[in-house]
């Protein structure tokens, strides 16, 4: 069968089981979108900017677990991709960026809508490619999806000039395996550095177990909790770890790091063994570095061997794909108990909650992002997929929002990219409709890419908003709280009325500024169908997240919330014009 | 930990980019390069090459981890003191006159380096070596007037059975694209 690229392109979509992609139109992939017609099976989304594309394919990669796929033209088009890029790389997300080229002569010589984006690409995809010749196509094409879905995902860039994609060749579809020579695919259980394992968990008196995305990632979620159940073991979650075991658990003391629970960090502080899983000692979980975990042995398991040792030196690293090395290790592992460390545990467990957490609807003049939070988790039975942005909101569902399943919370983790929520929620909840999917989002980072708004509708995508508006950039206002002597530069916003903004979108909206006014809102927004639903939370201004280990402190050094703050905080709700 | 030089060898895949690929890498991490060095092999779709970085043992080895992390990237090894010979080429443009020029044959006879070019005021030395072996030559002929010099960088082999084995072959739509090609130049036959 002769076909042309833009052919074997859609083709090889199809034998790749895509049946939805997120993108954006341009000279130089038109050949690309002048063929779709053909290839009906095949639904695009178009988005409002080419950023939009990446992360919905990001939030729809993660949502599925299959390969999400953007598309966009030469230049400005790819360029654009480059933050969503960035964060899927970050965060272990599997994406394939299409991108179209200006034709292969004239690639070089600087011709309209040209740039290199194989090489802007490079550092921050886990391959790329830029395809010369038409032959090669519908091979690279497999090769991309292999590597992005196969052992730690990430995204894949392949970057095709207009004449490849006008190009005709004999259609071949890619037989057999994919060779790749310098591609590891995880191997066999390393059994020596198990036994090893084993010997440090049954030899520890103040056992921890760090879980990671990797748990997700692996679907190791029944032997995580078998690990902690068998050898009493508590487990810390990482915010991407989230889901990976019900935070109801007895066991599961919920995140760790810069705003994780105090009672946690301590609990790392003090452990004789850390049992890290799937994760890789970001700086936000370790704080100083040089303090961290100083009583513990280590043993870290993760896919990547290149996460070994780079930030913390271990006792046994064990590379591999998390499931079967956990299910090989519980085979030498006897049923321990641990009733004392679990006690002094639960003693800073009730110190934290008598001084940290924020007891809902205390305060019927103001509304709290924290109550916001708490009642949502109520509303939605917490088992809604939320779709966080960055900064204080994020960290404030993930303190007042316990989840119970895997690949329920979707955040942008690593990159911290603002402006993730609105287009990573539609792409969710385009790959799975029937679930209950929030985008919990700041005022900052939603009017970074609120334009896909337009998107949600076209699409009559029903992803519910939770907009948590304190007019102010409510993170950075926080740092120049703490560090910065309260000189608020550059973070009080002048917002627009969000209410009247969906409405010109076509979007019912609603304002809350009351505990109060809460659930009937979220309930209208549960029972809205046929496209998003907005509600604006209008929040105290000066809130704070609490607790915080200022960046590079020590991770038992936290900043608590002060007492008064229940009862003498000056509040200032955040206001429209 | 203790910093010192260390020598890794690594085979990739000779395709276009591959090179750009490792040193992103190196930039991007931060490595402190000495020398760097890519050239073919025997192997007509795998070049090799040799990386001699600074910093620590377990430094070294989070490098080869890195770098075995590009898909082009087919396999890396540390040396790490095992047995290996390596060797580094330099040219050296040397000022010549009568009065020098029995003192620069000299030296290269002692330094088994070649005299591989004379000119009426200069000569261009060649020696192969170890790193030390061409740096005492250059301490040596420095005070004769270097005129400019090269080198090529460290390039290392492990001795005997020190194999950096190949472990496969080219990728899929290399092979692809060499069947294609293959069945072209047929078609352009008959």
């Amino acid at each position: 069968m002769i076909l042309s690229g833009a052919e074997i392109l859609w083709k090889s979509l199809q034998r790749e089981g895509v049946d939805l992609l997120f993108g954006y139109p341009g000279g130089a992939i038109l050949p690309a979108y002048d063929a779709m017609g053909s290839y009906p099976g095949i639904h695009h989304v178009l988005t409002r900017h080419e950023q939009g594309a990446t992360h919905m394919a990001d939030g729809y990669a993660r949502a599925t677990g299959k390969v999400g796929v953007a598309m966009a033209t030469s230049g400005p088009g790819a360029t654009n991709l480059v933050t969503g890029i960035a964060t899927a790389m970050m965060d272990s997300s599997p994406i394939v960026c299409i991108t179209g080229q200006v034709p292969l002569p004239a690639v070089g010589s600087d011709a309209f809508q040209e740039a290199d984006v194989a090489g802007v690409t490079l550092p921050i995809t886990k391959h790329n490619y830029l395809v010369t010749e038409v032959e090669d196509l519908a091979y690279i094409l497999r090769e991309a999806f292999h590597i992005a879905g196969t052992g730690r995902p990430g995204p894949v860039l392949v970057d095709i000039p207009k004449d490849v994609q006008l190009a005709k060749t004999e259609f071949q579809p890619p037989e057999g395996d994919i060779q790749l020579p310098g591609f590891r695919e995880p191997g066999p259980v390393p059994a020596h550095g198990v036994t090893a394992a084993a010997e440090l968990i049954a030899a520890a008196r103040r056992p921890l177990i760090l879980a990671g995305h990797g748990v997700l990632l692996s679907g190791a979620e029944a032997e995580l909790v078998e690990l902690a159940e068998r050898t009493e073991t508590p487990v810390a979650l990482t915010l991407l770890g989230k889901g990976a075991m019900p935070e109801e658990h007895r066991l599961c003391l919920g995140m760790m790091g810069m705003h994780g629970h105090a009672s946690t960090n301590h609990a790392i502080q003090e452990a004789d063994l850390l049992v890290a899983c799937g994760m890789r000692f970001d700086d936000r979980v370790t704080g100083k570095l040089a303090t961290y975990a100083v009583n513990a042995r280590k043993i870290h398991i993760d896919i990547d061997p290149a996460e070994i040792g780079k930030n913390v030196p271990v006792d046994v690293g064990l590379v591999g794909d998390l499931k079967p090395v956990l299910a090989r290790l519980l085979e030498e592992l006897e049923p321990a108990r641990h009733p004392e460390w679990m006690e002094s545990i639960a003693v800073r467990q009730a110190d934290e909650r008598a001084r940290d957490v924020v007891h809902a609807g205390h305060h019927a003049e103001r509304l709290l992002a924290a109550e916001v939070m708490h009642a949502l988790w109520q509303l939605t039975g917490g088992e809604a997929v939320n779709v966080t942005d960055v900064g204080q909101h994020q960290m404030v569902e993930a303190q007042y929002y316990p989840h119970r399943r895997p690949g329920t919370l979707i955040t942008s983790g690593g990159m911290g990219t603002m402006g993730f929520a609105i287009p990573a929620a539609i792409g969710a909840k385009m790959g799975r409709p029937h679930e209950e999917v929030w985008a919990i989002v700041g005022d900052g980072g939603f009017q970074m890419t609120m334009a896909e708004l337009a998107t949600a509708v076209q699409e009559r995508v029903e992803i519910k908003i939770a907009l948590i508006n304190n007019g102010f950039l409510g993170m950075v206002r926080q740092w120049q709280e703490f560090f910065y002597d309260q000189r608020y530069h550059a973070t009080p916003m002048v917002n627009p009325d969000f209410c009247k903004l969906a409405a010109a979108f076509g979007i019912p909206a609603e304002r809350v500024d009351r505990v109060d006014g809460i659930a009937d809102s979220v309930q209208r927004a549960q029972a809205h169908r046929g496209g998003p639903f907005l509600i604006e939370f209008m929040v105290e201004q000066h809130d704070v997240v609490y607790p915080m280990v200022p960046a590079g402190s020590d991770l038992h050094q936290m900043i608590r919330r002060p007492a008064i703050t229940a009862e003498g905080m000056k509040w200032k709700p955040a206001s429209t014009r | 930990m203790e910093t010192g030089k260390h020598t890794l060898i690594a085979l990739m895949e000779n395709r276009p980019g591959v090179l750009n690929r490792a040193v992103s890498l190196f930039r991007r991490r931060a490595f402190n390069l000495d020398s760097l060095t890519v050239g073919r092999t025997d192997c007509e779709e795998i070049s090799r090459m040799t990386v001699v970085v600074q910093g620590t043992r377990a430094e070294a080895a989070r490098l080869a981890r890195e770098l075995e992390r590009l898909v082009t990237v087919i396999r890396v090894e540390p040396l790490n003191g095992r047995p290996a010979v390596e060797r580094d080429l330099a040219l050296i443009k040397v000022t010549a006159t009568p009065e020098t020029r029995s003192e620069i044959s000299q030296l290269c006879e002692v330094f088994r380096a070649r005299i591989i070019d004379v000119a009426k005021s200069s000569m261009i030395v060649e020696l192969t070596g170890t790193e030390t072996k061409i740096e005492g030559f250059v301490e040596l002929l420095k005070p004769l007037g270097i005129i400019e010099m090269v080198r090529t960088g460290l390039v290392a082999m492990g001795r005997a059975d020190n194999v950096l084995d190949r472990n496969g072959h080219a990728s899929s739509w290399v092979a692809h694209r060499e069947r294609v090609q293959a069945e072209r130049r047929a078609g352009e036959v008959s």
